[in-house]
């Protein structure tokens, strides 16, 4: 169980890479997506004899991270006709570097956390660090609005990550209320960017400085 | 029942404003449900209801202490924005009302959670209903400060969730059975597991820091404030940033019992000395009357952690300044909008001798700018001296030093600014403006309204008052 458990974390921290190196936003979206997917499947895989509520879980995790976020994400990217560059702040080498020596760094600072029993020598806690540091680097270290999105996704992919840790112990309600907040989220972000779409004419948000100091 | 009331009666206002059909008539729906919502914390406030140890939401002394303080500012708020929608009638108030009203229920959700989750879910709800507030202009600028307060505060929000994760596992890990109320995670005390606990307790800061605004994630505040309308900006200056204290409050009393306390002592007491720097410093060189008001609150919440920081009759001082800083700020967003739309401009290089054009809201932003830099008899000034006299009496001689340099930057600040758009001749093109937007009693008397209670916080502070901050004193000394 805890080997394709790893096995499927692996995964996650090399979509994690593969995010933080592609040049083409439709390649970016698409490894948010498959990231989704692995980790929605990540609850069945978990428990031995996976009752509804993880079932529920598993479902609307696959159904909201892996297809209806990607959907909206596409259709922005279509509607707002933007070219498919991402155009970094950090290069795709440096990023990349950064995400290697930040998985790194989080598999050493997960050896600091105590773990309990059950959950020893699983990658949950390094591969939860690994996505926030990823997700960091892409939202500070892309210019355009889509790609930003997608590391925000990329951090609460590491949150939900850590999230399992306390599958068996956090109610439902819980779990339900954080998944709803997260897709309303981003509902929300979407609908953004449109707006900026309109009143910019792009989608660059190196164009947002109206307002400094 | 009360205690949920207060919860859905917003909400439920929320949904009708939403099917309400006309644009003119709407914004009532906003006095009306403040008000019931007045008269439930009030009543709350003064016949305080037994609490449930394990109860998820309920009306606990630290509700009790501050929520009231929103609900009142809420109701002032609602009032003056009726007459602010009418004057704003060309845009539609169907998404800006009950974005307002969902957001003073959440804000009451917010306070009243007694569990890690449904206090997060609640902040996280406020963070989203600000939104629409937020973008309310339409103007590109609008959508700037929006696209930023979302970028910054959903970061800070994540983190947070982070960090409750982190706080369950504390708990998981010192056998505790996944109760996740604050009250079964005070009581495990110094079985919750140190690292995991230590890692907890910097994330939350960070993450309900940034929705307080302490420096130095306070970057979305002047944005927000800045393009905001000035009630939204109140309700986000009193309101939301006292959500994410009480939240840090209640995370602060876990890390206490147990047995970090010093180290929570020692982040808070820094966070809020930094916080009050910078904003000093940010204060002395901004040019924008309203982004002037952000870097107020964020100084106003560094003094709020101060007092936390100090324990017992600084946490006292804190919960009173909670009061005085909602109420005070409230005024000055009211007038400063009131003076914004009469002046057509926003800084000093645009806006001058407004005391002709808008001499009542000028007389009020004055009066408010005097009082929330601690003047003489008004709330504010009582409260700092209280966190003053705290950090002396518990020899913090350096930080109190710091506190009052501050301060004094602060006024410098605030002052210059002030000052250069209230005096010398109006500029031309504010002088069309003046005469376009009269001001009537609907603008004047909340503002007004809400300078004359902090006046009365300070001079004679209600003893129903007295007792709730005790109440919450007494709770965080004894779960020590």
């Amino acid at each position: 169980m805890n080997d394709s458990m790893n096995l499927l974390i692996g995964l996650a921290m090399g979509l994690n890479l593969l995010a933080l190196g592609s040049s083409r936003l439709p390649t970016l979206i698409s490894a948010v997506s498959m990231q989704g997917m692995a980790l929605g499947v990540m609850p069945l895989v978990m428990e031995e004899h996976p009752d509804w509520r993880v079932v529920l879980i598993a479902v609307a995790t696959v159904a909201g991270k892996g297809l209806v976020i990607p959907t909206l994400l596409r259709r922005a990217m279509r509607a707002a006709h933007i070219d498919r560059e991402v155009e970094p702040f950090i290069g795709f080498v440096s990023s990349l570097l950064l995400g290697a020596g930040g998985t790194v760094a989080a598999v050493a600072l997960a050896r600091l956390l105590p773990l309990l029993p059950e959950h020893s020598g699983s990658l949950l806690v390094p591969g939860s660090l690994a996505s926030v540091l990823t997700g960091f680097v892409l939202l500070i270290g892309r210019t355009k609005a889509i790609s930003q999105v997608c590391g925000y996704l990329i951090l609460e992919n590491g949150i939900y990550l850590f999230g399992l840790l306390l599958l068996h112990s956090t109610p439902l309600l819980v779990e339900a209320g954080i998944l709803l907040d997260v897709t309303v989220g981003v509902f929300i972000i979407g609908i953004i960017v449109d707006r900026i779409q309109r009143a910019f004419d792009s989608l660059d948000t190196r164009k947002l400085t109206a307002l400094r100091e | 029942m009360k205690e949920l009331l207060l919860i859905i009666v917003p909400l439920v206002g929320a949904a009708a404003a939403a099917l309400w059909p006309d644009n003119r008539t709407r914004p009532w729906l906003l006095p009306v449900v403040g008000g019931i919502h007045v008269v439930l914390a009030f009543w709350l406030l003064i016949a305080p209801p037994e609490v449930a140890p394990g109860a998820w939401v309920a009306f606990d002394p630290l509700a009790r202490a501050v929520l009231p303080a929103v609900s009142l500012l809420f109701l002032v708020c609602a009032v003056y924005g009726v007459s602010y929608l009418q004057v704003r009638s060309e845009r539609s108030n169907r998404v800006f009302v009950p974005a307002l009203l969902a957001l003073l229920g959440l804000l009451s959700a917010g306070h009243q959670a007694r569990h890690l989750g449904l206090l997060w879910i609640a902040t996280e709800g406020v963070t989203l209903a600000a939104v629409p507030l937020l973008h309310f202009n339409g103007t590109p600028r609008a959508f700037e400060a929006t696209w930023k307060y979302l970028l910054v505060g959903g970061t800070g929000i994540a983190l947070s969730l982070l960090g409750s994760f982190c706080l369950g596992y504390a708990s998981l890990h010192g056998g505790g059975q996944g109760d996740l109320t604050f009250t079964a995670l005070t009581a495990q005390g110094a079985k919750l597991s140190r690292p995991w606990l230590l890692t907890a307790w910097v994330l939350l800061l960070v993450g309900y820091g940034t929705k307080m605004g302490l420096a130095p994630m306070h970057t979305w505040k002047p944005d927000a404030y800045g393009e905001a309308p000035g009630i939204v900006g109140a309700v986000l200056a009193g309101g939301v940033t006292t959500v994410a204290f009480t939240a840090i409050l209640r995370v602060f009393g876990v890390v206490s019992a147990a047995g970090e306390g010093f180290i929570a002592d020692r982040t808070l007491l820094a966070i809020g000395l930094f916080s009050m720097l910078v904003a000093a410093l940010m204060l002395l060189g901004t040019r924008d009357f309203k982004r002037m008001l952000a870097y107020s609150s964020v100084e106003h919440m560094g003094i709020l952690c101060i007092g936390a920081a100090l324990g017992g009759a600084g946490l006292w001082a804190a919960l009173f300044h909670v009061w005085a800083n909602g109420l005070t700020k409230g005024a000055l967003f009211m007038s400063a909008g009131n003076i914004r739309r009469a002046a057509g401009g926003r800084t000093m290089d645009e806006v001058a001798g407004m005391s002709v054009l808008t001499p009542r809201s000028v007389a009020i932003f004055v009066t408010g700018m005097f009082a929330v830099t601690a003047l003489p008899p008004f709330g504010p000034f009582f409260s700092e001296l209280r966190v003053l006299r705290a950090a002396f009496e518990t020899g913090h001689g350096g930080a109190a030093a710091m506190f009052l340099a501050c301060l004094l930057l602060a006024f410098f600040g605030l002052t210059r600014l002030v000052f250069a758009i209230v005096d010398g001749r109006p500029r031309t093109a504010s002088r069309a403006g003046g005469q376009k937007i009269p001001e009537t009693m609907g603008v004047i008397l909340p503002p007004l309204a809400l300078l004359g209670l902090s006046l009365w916080l300070g001079l004679a502070t209600p003893t129903v008052l007295h007792d709730a901050w005790t109440a919450v004193v007494t709770q965080f000394s004894s779960a020590k």
